[in-house]
C-alpha cells in the first residue's frame, strides 16, 4: 500500500508519519512537497501535524489554497484514502473535505498529553477490525482542537456514523473531565460521508511503538492495510 | 564625540580611549555603535573571561569547546551531540512571551549553525512567588512563549526546572537550552575564509527591532526598564523553521563554507566574529541588505537584532545554488559582501564607507576586567544555624503534605503539558522523571538530558553550591541510565562590578570546575548573564548546569517510578544531620540559613558508578536522586506514576527525624529492584565502597514510613499524588 506524506513548509510531524509508514508498517512512502500537483499512484495521503504556513491566521486557512490541496481534494473525491492528523485535520476542515471547525482550546493553552479514545464507528477503512470496546491510548498536542459544528451538522454526523473517535477516560466513559479542549460531544475525530477521509486531533503516529508508551495508534493504520488487502 | 555619546551607549571613558587607540582616530557614530554592542558584557564577557578560562574544557570526546556558537561532543559511530544553554532574562522581565520565545529561537539557531539537527529543547526558569500577581503574569507569559515558539518549530521541549523565590520577583530567569545531533564530518563553524567568497544574509528582513538589546542586557533592571520594551525582539517561529530546514539542506549538500546566526548585536556581531575567527576581513554593502522598511540608517542596520537571520560564506561557484535553496523555502537572501584578506570590517552604504575597523578588535579586543571581590557580609548571618533551636518534626505527615504542595517541589505538569514534548517521536522518557531520554533514530543509543541548579545552596555557599549543581545534574543523568558527557552552563548573577557579587561568581565557578573535573564532564560552552538585579537587589547566584549523557543501549533506560509490587527499595549513600539550605527549613520554618549539605566528590562518583553499573546490568527497575525535600519526598514521587505504594522502615540511629526524612544530604539515590537481584547490587556497592541500606518494599496503595518501628507516615498514594499534582494550578487560580 503506497502512502504519501504531504510536506507544507511548516509541517513538523511529517517525519513521524513517514517513519511510521516506512519503519513500523514497512510500506512504501514518499514525501509530497506542497507545490506538487500530481498524486497518481498513491493509495493513502497523510496530512501531518505542524503549522503548515505558520498558521498565524486560522490554522490551515492558507494551506487549503496550496497547489497540493487542490489535488488532495480531487484525490478524495475519487475515493482515495486521506487521513489528516492535528494540523492535517484543521486543513481538511478548511478545504471543505470534512464539516465543522476547530476553535482554540477552551483552556486557552496548548496541551500535550496522552488521551483515551473511544472508537464510535468500527465500520470505516480506518477502524474496521478494532474491537468496539477497545480504548485507544493516543496523545494530543495542539492549541486549537476544540471541535465545533452546528446542531444540524452534528445530527447528520451522528446519523451517518461519521463520528469516529471521542475522548474518554481510562475506563472508557465519555466525560467532561476527559475532554481536553472543549470539543463538542467530546469529538476527537470524524470522517466524511463516504468514509474515505478521516480527520483527527490525536496523533496515532506518536503511539505506534512500545518504546513510545503506546502501540494503539498502529491499529488505525493496520486497519487501512487490511482494507486495502480486501481489494476495496 | 562627546562623553555623553559613548556613555549613553554603555561605554566607559577608558573604553572609548581604547577605541581611539585602536583606530588611531575618533570613531564615527556607526563605529561607536558597533564597539558599544560588541564590547557590552553580553557579547564580550569582559568581566567574566578571566574566570571562565579556569573551567576544564578538554576531554577525549570534546570535538568543539567554548568559543563557537555551541559545543560538540563525540558519541561514537560517526555521530556527535551539540548543545548549549543561553539566558534571555532581561527581555523576559519586560515582555515575557516574546522574551522567552526569542530566547528559544536564538538557542535553536546556535545549534543548527553548527550543522546539527536540533532534537530537543530544555529550559531553566526562576520567578517570584506565585502569590504575587506580576510573578504569575511573568510565569504564564514565559511558559506560553516557550511553548509558542518551540511547538511551532517542531522541536520537543523535554525537560527543565522551575523554581520560585522572592529574589526573582523583579528579575525572572529564563534560560533555554537546545540539543542537536550531527555527523562528525559535517561540523560547520562560524568562520569566514576564502578571499573573495560571497557573504550571504538570509532569512527575515532587517527591521528596527531589538536595537541595543545587548546593552540593555548588560545593565541592572529598574523602574525605567519598561521603557526598554523596544529593545525586545519579536519572534517568528515559522520563519525559524524555514531557515532551519534551508540551512541544514545547504550544509548537508556541502554548499556552505562558514555560517553564523544573527543574535545579540545582529549584523555587527556576525560579520566581525566570522571574520575574526577566520583571520580575515569583510566588505559589506548595506544597500544590499533586505530591509523591512525604507530609510534605515547604517547604525540601525548594523545594530538591529531582528530575529531569524543567518550569515553565510560560500564559494563563488555555489552562490546561485544557495540563493535557489533559500528561494525554494520562501526565504529572502542576498549577497551583501565579500570576504577580504586585510582583516578589516569595511561597511559601505550609498557608495560611501560608513565604518572601517579591524574585525578582530570588535570580536576579541574588548578590555578584560578582573573586578574586585570580597566575601559577602550576609554569609556571617546566614551561616549560623543552631539545629538545637529548631524543634524536630512532630507531625511528619503534615510536613510531607506541605512539602509536596510547595511550588518548588510540586509537579510542574502545568508547565510541561503546554510544551510539545513528543514531536519527532524520539522522546522515550517523558518530562517528570530525573532526566529526559531520547532515542537516536537508526541506532541503539540514546541521550539523557537535564538542567539543574539549587540556587539557595549557591547563595549560602557559592563553592559548595556550584559543585552540587554539577553533581546533581550528573546524578539525574545517571539515574536515567546515561553516562554524563559534558556540561553547558548559564551563569546568572548580579552586578559583577560589586565585589560581593564577583566573589559569588568566582567561588561558584571554582566549585563547578572542581565537580566537572571529578565527574569527567568538561564545560563545552555556555553563557554568562550578569546584572540580574532590580533596584539594586541581586538574585541568588544561579549557575544553571545543562548536562547531556549517553546511553549505549536506550532499551536500558531507567525512570524514577516504582514499577512492581514486591520489589525491594534500597537507599544508596549516607544521611547526615544536614538541614542547612533545605526546602524543609524554608517551607516549614521560614529559614534560609546554614551551610548547604556537604559534597564529597569521591563519594558522589562512587554512588553514580554504582547506579550506572546496576542500570546497565539491568538490575534496577527505578532510580531517583534525592534532592529538595529529601528521602520522604523522593519516595512519594516514585509512587506517583503508577500509583503504587511502599512500606518503608528506617532507623534514626542518632539522627534527627527531620534530617532523616526531609534532609538533603548529597550523593544519595533511592532505587528499586527485584529481591533476587539484591545480592548483585550489594556486591557492586561494596566494590565502590558505597553504603547500602534496604529500606522497604513496594506494594499496596499507601506510602507507609516507620521510624524505629513507629509509624510516622501512612497516607494514600492517590491523595499524595493529587496534592502534589494540583498545587501549582491551584496557586494560579
Amino acid at each position: 500500500m503506497k502512502f504519501g506524506v504531504v510536506v507544507f513548509p511548516g509541517s513538523n510531524c511529517d517525519l513521524d508519519a513517514f517513519h511510521l509508514v516506512k519503519d513500523v508498517l514497512k510500506q512504501p512512502v514518499d514525501y509530497i512537497w506542497h507545490t506538487q500537483e500530481n498524486l497518481e499512484g498513491y493509495d493513502c495521503i497523510i496530512l501531518p501535524g505542524g503549522f503548515s504556513y505558520g498558521d498565524y491566521l486560522r490554522c490551515g486557512a492558507i494551506a487549503r489554497f496550496s497547489p497540493v490541496m487542490k489535488e488532495v481534494v480531487r484525490f478524495a473525491h475519487n475515493g482515495g484514502l486521506v487521513i489528516g492528523i492535528c494540523n492535517g485535520f484543521q486543513i481538511l476542515l478548511e478545504a471543505g473535505l470534512l464539516p465543522g471547525a476547530l476553535y482554540r482550546n477552551t483552556n486557552l493553552q496548548f496541551r500535550c498529553h496522552f488521551t483515551y479514545l473511544k472508537v464510535e464507528n468500527t465500520d470505516t477503512p480506518f477502524t474496521k477490525g478494532i474491537a468496539p470496546d477497545r480504548l485507544l491510548k493516543i496523545p494530543i498536542a495542539h492549541g486549537e482542537g476544540n471541535y465545533y459544528a452546528d446542531g444540524e451538522t452534528l445530527c447528520r454526523l451522528q446519523e451517518n456514523g461519521q463520528i469516529v473517535f471521542r475522548y474518554a477516560d481510562a475506563d472508557g466513559k465519555v466525560t467532561d473531565a476527559a475532554n481536553p479542549n472543549g470539543s463538542l460531544y467530546n469529538i476527537a475525530g470524524i470522517c466524511n460521508e463516504t468514509r474515505n477521509v478521516l480527520g483527527m486531533m490525536p496523533h496515532p503516529e506518536r503511539a505506534a511503538e512500545a518504546i513510545l508508551g503506546s502501540e494503539d495508534g498502529r491499529l488505525i493504520f493496520e486497519a487501512l492495510l487490511r482494507y486495502k488487502e480486501g481489494g476495496r | 564625540m562627546r562623553p555623553e555619546d559613548w556613555r549613553s551607549m554603555g561605554l566607559k571613558d577608558s573604553e572609548y580611549e581604547a577605541i581611539v587607540n585602536i583606530l588611531g582616530r575618533e570613531p564615527n557614530i556607526v563605529e561607536l555603535g558597533m564597539y558599544s554592542v560588541m564590547w557590552s558584557e553580553h557579547c564580550s564577557y569582559k568581566n567574566s573571561r578571566a574566570v571562565l578560562r579556569t573551567f576544564p574544557t578538554q576531554g577525549p570526546r570534546v570535538l568543539q569547546g567554548p568559543g563557537e556558537n555551541a559545543g560538540i561532543v563525540d558519541i561514537g559511530d560517526g555521530m556527535a551531540v551539540c548543545f548549549k544553554i543561553e539566558s534571555h532574562n532581561h527581555p523576559s522581565a519586560i515582555e515575557p512571551y516574546q522574551g522567552a520565545a526569542t530566547g528559544v529561537g536564538g538557542i535553536i539557531r546556535d545549534i543548527f549553525t553548527m550543522g546539527a539537527r536540533p532534537i530537543a529543547l530544555l529550559n531553566s526558569l526562576r520567578f517570584g512567588p506565585l502569590d504575587d500577581a506580576r510573578s504569575r503574569y511573568l510565569f504564564g507569559g514565559v511558559v506560553s512563549g516557550i511553548a509558542g515558539y518551540g511547538n511551532c518549530v517542531g522541536i520537543p521541549t523535554v525537560a527543565g526546572e522551575v523554581y520560585f523565590d522572592n529574589c526573582y520577583r523583579g528579575n525572572p530567569l529564563v534560560n533555554a537550552m537546545c540539543v542537536g545531533l550531527l555527523e562528525t564530518d559535517k561540523i560547520k563553524r562560524g568562520r569566514a575564509t576564502g578571499v573573495g567568497n560571497p557573504v550571504i544574509l538570509a532569512g527575515a528582513r532587517t527591521g528596527r527591532d531589538g536595537m541595543h538589546g545587548v546593552t540593555f542586557a548588560s545593565e541592572e533592571l529598574n523602574a525605567a526598564s519598561e521603557e526598554r520594551r523596544p529593545a525586545v525582539q519579536v519572534g517568528d517561529p515559522f520563519m525559524e523553521k524555514l531557515l532551519l530546514e534551508a540551512c541544514l539542506e545547504l550544509i548537508n549538500s556541502g554548499l556552505v563554507e562558514g555560517i553564523q546566526d544573527l543574535g545579540g548585536a545582529g549584523l555587527t556581531c556576525a560579520t566581525s566574529e566570522m571574520a575574526s575567527r577566520g583571520g580575515s576581513g569583510m566588505e559589506i554593502d548595506l544597500d544590499k541588505v533586505p530591509c523591512r522598511e525604507t530609510g534605515m540608517t547604517p547604525v540601525e542596520i548594523m545594530l538591529s537584532e531582528s530575529q531569524e537571520r543567518m550569515l553565510l560564506t560560500v564559494r563563488p561557484e555555489n552562490e546561485e545554488k544557495v540563493h535557489a535553496v533559500f528561494e525554494r523555502w520562501g526565504l529572502a537572501s542576498a549577497t551583501i559582501g565579500r570576504v577580504t584578506a586585510d582583516g578589516i570590517l569595511r561597511i559601505r552604504m550609498g557608495g560611501k564607507v560608513v565604518a572601517e575597523v579591524p574585525a578582530r578588535s570588535l570580536a576579541e579586543d574588548a578590555p578584560v576586567y578582573c573586578p574586585a571581590f570580597r566575601e559577602p557580609a550576609y554569609l556571617q548571618t546566614t551561616s549560623v544555624l543552631n539545629l538545637k533551636e529548631i524543634p524536630d518534626v512532630e507531625d511528619a505527615e503534615d510536613v510531607l503534605l506541605k512539602l509536596l504542595s510547595a511550588p518548588n517541589i510540586a509537579s510542574k505538569e502545568w508547565v510541561w503539558r503546554q510544551y510539545d514534548y513528543m514531536v519527532r517521536t524520539c522522546t522515550v522518557v517523558l518530562p517528570g522523571s530525573d532526566a529526559a531520554v531520547l532515542r537516536i533514530r537508526g541506532s541503539k543509543k540514546g541521550l539523557a538530558m537535564t538542567t539543574d541548579c539549587n540556587a539557595r545552596y549557591v547563595y549560602l555557599d557559592p563553592y559548595t553550591g556550584g559543585m552540587i549543581a554539577v553533581a546533581e545534574a550528573a546524578r539525574n543523568v545517571v539515574c536515567s541510565g546515561g553516562e554524563p558527557l559534558a556540561v553547558t552552563d548559564c551563569l546568572n548573577f548580579g552586578n559583577p562590578e560589586k565585589p560581593e557579587i564577583y566573589w559569588q561568581f568566582r567561588k561558584a565557578v571554582e566549585g563547578m570546575s572542581a565537580a566537572c573535573v571529578a565527574l569527567n564532564t568538561p564545560v563545552i560552552g555556555g553563557n554568562v548573564s550578569f546584572y540580574n538585579e532590580t533596584e539594586g537587589e541581586a538574585i541568588y547566584p544561579t549557575p544553571v548546569v545543562g548536562m547531556v549523557g549517553l546511553l549505549e543501549d536506550v532499551a536500558k533506560r531507567c525512570t524514577q517510578s516504582f514499577k512492581e509490587a514486591g520489589d525491594v527499595i534500597v537507599l544508596l549513600g549516607s544521611t547526615y544531620d544536614e538541614l542547612g539550605g533545605s526546602e524543609y527549613l524554608a517551607v516549614i520554618h521560614g529559614l534560609v540559613k546554614g551551610k548547604p549539605p556537604a559534597l564529597d566528590l569521591e563519594r558522589e562518583k562512587a554512588v553514580q558508578r554504582t547506579v550506572l553499573t546496576a542500570i546497565r546490568q539491568g538490575l534496577l527497575r527505578s532510580a531517583h536522586d534525592l534532592s529538595e525535600g529529601g528521602l520522604a519526598v523522593a519516595l512519594a514521587e516514585s509512587t506517583f506514576e503508577n500509583l503504587i505504594g511502599a512500606e518503608i522502615h528506617l532507623t534514626t540511629a542518632g539522627l534527627r527525624k527531620d534530617s532523616l526524612l526531609f534532609g538533603e544530604s548529597q550523593s544519595r539515590i533511592v532505587v528499586s529492584l527485584p529481591q533476587e537481584k539484591l545480592p548483585i547490587l550489594q556486591e557492586i556497592a561494596e566494590q565502590h565502597n558505597v553504603p547500602l541500606q534496604v529500606i522497604g518494599r513496594i506494594g499496596g496503595e499507601r506510602l507507609k514510613i516507620c521510624l524505629d518501628a513507629e509509624p510516622v507516615v501512612d497516607l494514600g498514594v492517590k491523595e499524595l499524588h493529587a496534592i502534589w499534582r494540583e498545587a501549582i494550578e491551584l496557586l494560579l487560580k
